[in-house]
């Protein structure tokens, strides 16, 4: 365990000494690494924020229930002890056609529209609000509250926050694609790096092998030198992601100062940041390890 | 038991050149002898054999009673620890001490680092270079860097010593200094199996010489 130790803290001290001597070709590889990175991380970031603000426009998901023109207050009373009794159901709220029309009044500015007319067109209406924003649900009470008894039309508000999450879930499709086109080619660059600097400690790879190095050893330092350069890669990466975010931000403050709102583009948490760390690691040594092995192989034919 | 035995052992290159016909022979433990023959007749495949650096095509080839020609390449590194090898082509690192170059093998097998570098001092000491142990071998005479070959091949203590012309590019009084350090290792138990064409150097010790001619042992 001592011995195992030894080795590596010796081949870690060699592997940080390596990269420090030539710091521009660390440096171009880094940034190789952190732009693949950044990529796919980054239009994560985005669409997480887009769903973490769709979840907060579809919070309260409504359904409005449209009465027929001929429901009279005791059908009205009936289909609104149905609604509270139903499952899945928050709260009922009735807007009498009478309301609906002094409101339409009020907003639209259509008083002398309204006026002009010889009756109210506007039916009794329920909007009903459910306790989860599951959209099965949405679907089973708009098809039950259809059925009732003097009920006209049921109308869904949450169908464009469904389309928006179908994008999103093309979105994340289109992620999982890029990352791991990305992780090939994080695997790739490291897979070059490495065999670079195998070719330039050839004959202390070939000496080691003479004296009795096992394929660990000789493997270990590579090892190293590849988690490394991913690991730093992967700082690149979140470096630049957070840069982006910053400037989008400043450019959407505008936007939302617009709309009223003061929404914001919001950094990856700690644990995606560090899973995206994690990951740029694993591949980095996957990349030197096949690296090592393929050499071994080579050399091992002779 | 023989420490070396090889037994009706062929190597035939890829393309058809056979270095090596039906050799065999045996080597006792703490024996030193010669391995001599014209350039080209298979001296230096004959240790390549002994060290696994070469696969025999045919025959066996026991080292410490272990057959080399048919080992797992994962056991081979463990084979190695117990050869002292010095090279034809030295094979010293230049970017690094005398110091680190003899710790290699040390570094390599897992020593403990204090214990390592007594151990590589001592070797160093033992081939009158421990003055020099910061210096590059670069900056070294050619007697010396070969000096220093041999005290990276017995920093491990190893049972047996192959040396490959180990006296090849140094001049006489260079290369008596290097055999008389085999003669001591071989007087302190150690194996050792010099390959040399220098009969002149041969003549003066009197050990078992093995000939090879084209391949064939006389």
């Amino acid at each position: 365990m001592r011995v195992w130790l030894q080795h590596h803290r010796l081949s870690l001290a060699q592997t940080t000494a390596r990269l420090a001597r030539s710091p521009l070709a660390t440096t171009l590889n880094v940034l190789a690494i952190g732009v693949a990175l950044a990529l796919p991380f980054g239009v994560y970031c985005l669409l997480a924020n887009l769903e973490s603000l769709s979840r907060k426009v579809s919070v309260d998901p409504q359904l409005t229930v449209f009465l027929a023109r001929d429901a009279g207050r005791a059908d009205v009373a009936t289909v609104e002890g149905r609604l509270k009794s139903a499952r899945g159901v928050r709260s009922v709220r009735f807007i009498s056609r009478d309301a609906a029309l002094a409101d339409l009044g009020h907003a639209g500015g259509m008083d002398e529209v309204i006026a002009s007319l010889p009756q109210n067109p506007l039916p009794d209406a329920f909007v009903v609000t459910l306790s989860t924003s599951d959209p099965a649900l949405a679907d089973r009470l708009e098809l039950e509250f259809k059925n009732l008894p003097k009920v006209a039309f049921v109308q869904a508000d949450s169908a464009w926050v469904r389309r928006l999450d179908a994008l999103l879930r093309l979105g994340r499709t289109g992620v999982v694609l890029l990352a791991g086109l990305l992780a090939i080619a994080l695997v790739a660059v490291t897979f070059n790096t490495i065999r670079l600097q195998i070719l330039t400690q050839r004959e202390e790879i070939e000496l080691c092998r003479l004296i009795g190095a096992t394929h660990a050893y000789i493997r270990r330092p590579f090892l190293h030198l590849g988690s490394l350069l991913g690991l730093l890669g992967g700082f690149a990466a979140l470096a630049i992601v957070a840069a982006g975010l910053a400037f989008l931000n400043r450019d959407l403050a505008t936007l939302a100062q617009l709309y009223g709102t003061d929404f914001r583009l919001s950094l990856p948490s700690p644990r995606e940041m560090g899973s995206v760390l994690g990951a740029a690691a694993a591949l980095g040594w996957l990349g030197a390890y096949l690296s090592v092995s393929r050499h071994l192989l080579e050399v091992g034919r002779k | 038991m023989a420490i070396i035995a090889l037994h009706q052992v062929s190597k035939r290159y890829p393309g058809g050149f056979e270095a090596l016909k039906a050799v065999s022979f045996s080597v006792e433990p703490g024996e030193m002898l010669f391995l001599t023959g014209h350039s080209g007749a298979g001296k230096t495949t004959l240790l390549k054999l002994i060290a696994a650096i070469e696969r025999a095509n045919g025959g066996t080839v026991l080292v410490n009673g272990q057959n080399v020609s048919s080992m797992r390449s994962g056991a081979i590194p463990y084979l190695r620890r117990n050869l002292g090898l010095v090279f034809q082509g030295q094979k010293l690192l230049y970017d690094r001490s005398v110091f680190d170059n003899v710790m290699l093998p040390l570094i390599v097998t897992g020593q403990p680092y204090r214990e390592a570098a007594r151990r590589a001092r001592a070797a160093l000491d033992k081939v009158g270079l421990l003055t020099r142990e910061k210096a590059n071998p670069v900056t070294l005479s050619g007697g010396e860097q070969q000096r220093l070959c041999v005290a990276r091949a017995v920093v491990n203590r190893p049972a047996i010593l192959l040396a490959d012309e180990p006296t090849a590019s140094l001049d006489s009084a260079y290369a008596d200094e290097i055999m008389e350090m085999f003669n001591a290792f071989h007087q302190v138990g150690v194996t050792v199996l010099v390959a040399t064409h220098d009969q002149q150097l041969i003549g003066k010790y009197r050990k078992r010489v093995l000939a090879l001619d084209h391949g064939r042992l006389q």
